[in-house]
């Protein structure tokens, strides 16, 4: 479970402070996987740092399964848009990575059974002796998922993660994400700019209003399934993807007016 | 069959315009030496072109030994501290634009007698620049979300380098590398030259220089091209080792 408890947080440049987050609260349930969309540069990605607790807020708390997040904690995963694999590695050592800095009671032959398995999942598993150079780049961004699900974390932390990829490669993965959600066992949060694919992977989207960001909308999606792309083009997923739209526009003029 | 013979055919027709030169303008050989002299001059010392040759060999690899030592902390300082730097950056690139055949006099004449210490010393300074400069950019364009996968894992500052940043450097390092084990040489035989009574193929050349020796010098030149292609291609085989990985990224 993620906890977003009146979070603000600030940025200082030179002169002055700049307010990214502004009494940001909202929650995902343990297991559960929420999207949050905003415009460009509301502050999505200082989320994604708050939680892995790569930086702190200067107001209010974010709890993870009931523990305050001060500083890195080994039960998370991330994935970024850059699915920055190590080229000097192969794709099987590369998902391993976490491993070797987590503390696990796994030895070899099972750390590698675990990497096997998790690339199965995602259909790589022809591919664990390649080097990152050798795979395309939807590939790449699944080898990224695999890593950062090697350790088995609470929490998986998804920063525009497909966001690189072309159309079609974008919709594979969203297929591979809710079969790796299906096998395995997170709560995830993902920021992202595509509302069809907040719409088609979360039980819950957040809208963030421009920067400073703060809760300005959220939604339950009420998915049927989690492996039919056609039901992003029912009547219902129209209406939803008009109202999110409509937010986003608010949230943008805002915005501009502040500014 | 064609990347053997088009080298090597060049390198005939070179050497037979050379000998050609000198045959034409009748040069005798305190003015100019012709190829067909250079075995014999090999040959006469050979036992000289060992030792010194070892001599200059093992100075220019202590020097790179230390100019990688330091380069590397430099560029570990430089790459991880903004601050440092600011601070170090100017400082560098000042020294670096100094001619270091200048520093060669100075040297000698502070250490005087030392030629093994000054001849290392200066190819230690002729060469670690190179070397900081490319692992303080490799170090300091590491993109932040190869440092962020691990450190929101809770790993060490250490372990991100050793991990990520390390591995990530070498290709660039071993660029630098390359550049540096010929300034190195360059080094080595600057001081080598200057030196009185010193030792190395450079003091070779030198004694040959003083005698009119046109023979000996340009045996010693051969010597060097081929010591310093030794070298060069030791570091090559040590990156294909090290940082093969890189090749394919461009290939």
């Amino acid at each position: 479970m993620i906890e977003f408890k009146n979070v603000s947080h600030y940025f200082s440049s030179k002169n002055n402070e700049i307010q990214v987050l502004d009494k940001l609260s909202f929650s995902v349930p343990r297991n559960g996987f929420s999207a949050i969309i905003g415009p460009s540069g509301c502050g999505k990605s200082t989320v994604t740092k708050l939680i892995a607790g790569l930086i702190k807020p200067r107001k209010g708390s974010i709890i993870l399964n009931n523990v305050p997040v001060f500083s890195p904690r080994s039960n998370i995963g991330m994935a970024f848009q850059n699915p920055v694999l190590l080229e000097w590695r192969n794709i099987l050592k590369n998902v391993m990575l976490p491993l070797e800095i987590v503390h696990n009671n796994l030895n070899g032959k099972e750390k590698v059974e675990r990497a096997r398995e998790l690339l199965a999942l995602v259909g790589l598993a022809e591919y664990e002796n390649s080097r990152p150079s050798e795979l395309s780049g939807g590939m790449r961004q699944r080898a990224s998922l695999c890593r950062s699900l090697i350790h088995k974390p609470e929490v998986l932390i998804l920063d525009e993660p497909f966001g690189a990829l072309d159309a079609f490669t974008r919709e594979d993965l969203w297929l591979t994400m809710n079969s790796l959600r299906e096998k395995e066992s997170f709560t995830c949060l993902i920021i992202t700019h595509d509302i069809r694919e907040a719409m088609f992977l979360a039980d819950e989207v957040i809208v963030l209003s421009g920067r400073p960001a703060k809760n300005q909308f959220s939604v339950k999606t009420e998915k049927e399934s989690n492996d039919n792309l056609d039901q992003l083009y029912t009547p219902h997923a129209n209406e939803l993807l008009n109202i999110l739209r409509e937010q986003i526009g608010i949230a943008r003029r805002k915005e501009l007016e502040d500014k | 069959m064609r990347r053997f013979t088009v080298p090597f055919l060049t390198i005939i027709l070179f050497l037979l315009f050379w000998e050609w030169l000198v045959w034409f303008n009748e040069w005798p050989n305190y003015k100019m030496a012709s190829p067909s002299d250079l075995g014999p001059s090999l040959w006469k010392y050979k036992m000289l072109f060992f030792s010194f040759g070892w001599d200059t060999l093992w100075r220019t690899v202590a020097g790179l030994l230390i100019s990688i030592v330091v380069g590397v902390a430099l560029g570990m300082i430089m790459g991880f501290s903004k601050l440092l730097q600011e601070g170090l950056y100017p400082l560098l690139i000042g020294f670096n634009a100094i001619p270091k055949a200048t520093i060669v006099p100075i040297l000698s004449l502070i250490f005087i007698g030392q030629h093994d210490f000054n001849t290392v010393l200066i190819a230690f300074l002729i060469s670690f620049f190179p070397i900081a400069v490319s692992v303080s950019i490799g170090l300091s364009t590491l993109e932040p979300e190869y440092r962020d996968i691990l450190r929101a894992l809770g790993a060490s500052k250490l372990t991100i380098f050793w991990k990520i940043a390390l591995p990530k450097t070498l290709p660039e390092f071993f660029g630098a590398l390359k550049v540096a084990v010929t300034l190195a040489f360059i080094g080595t035989n600057l001081m080598e030259i200057v030196s009185p009574h010193g030792r190395g193929l450079g003091a070779l050349f030198d004694s040959g220089k003083t005698n009119s020796d046109y023979p000996l010098m340009f045996s010693v030149l051969i010597a060097l091209a081929a010591l310093g292609i030794v070298l060069y291609y030791f570091v090559v085989v040590l990156e294909r080792i090290f940082a093969g990985w890189a090749d394919q990224l461009s290939g």
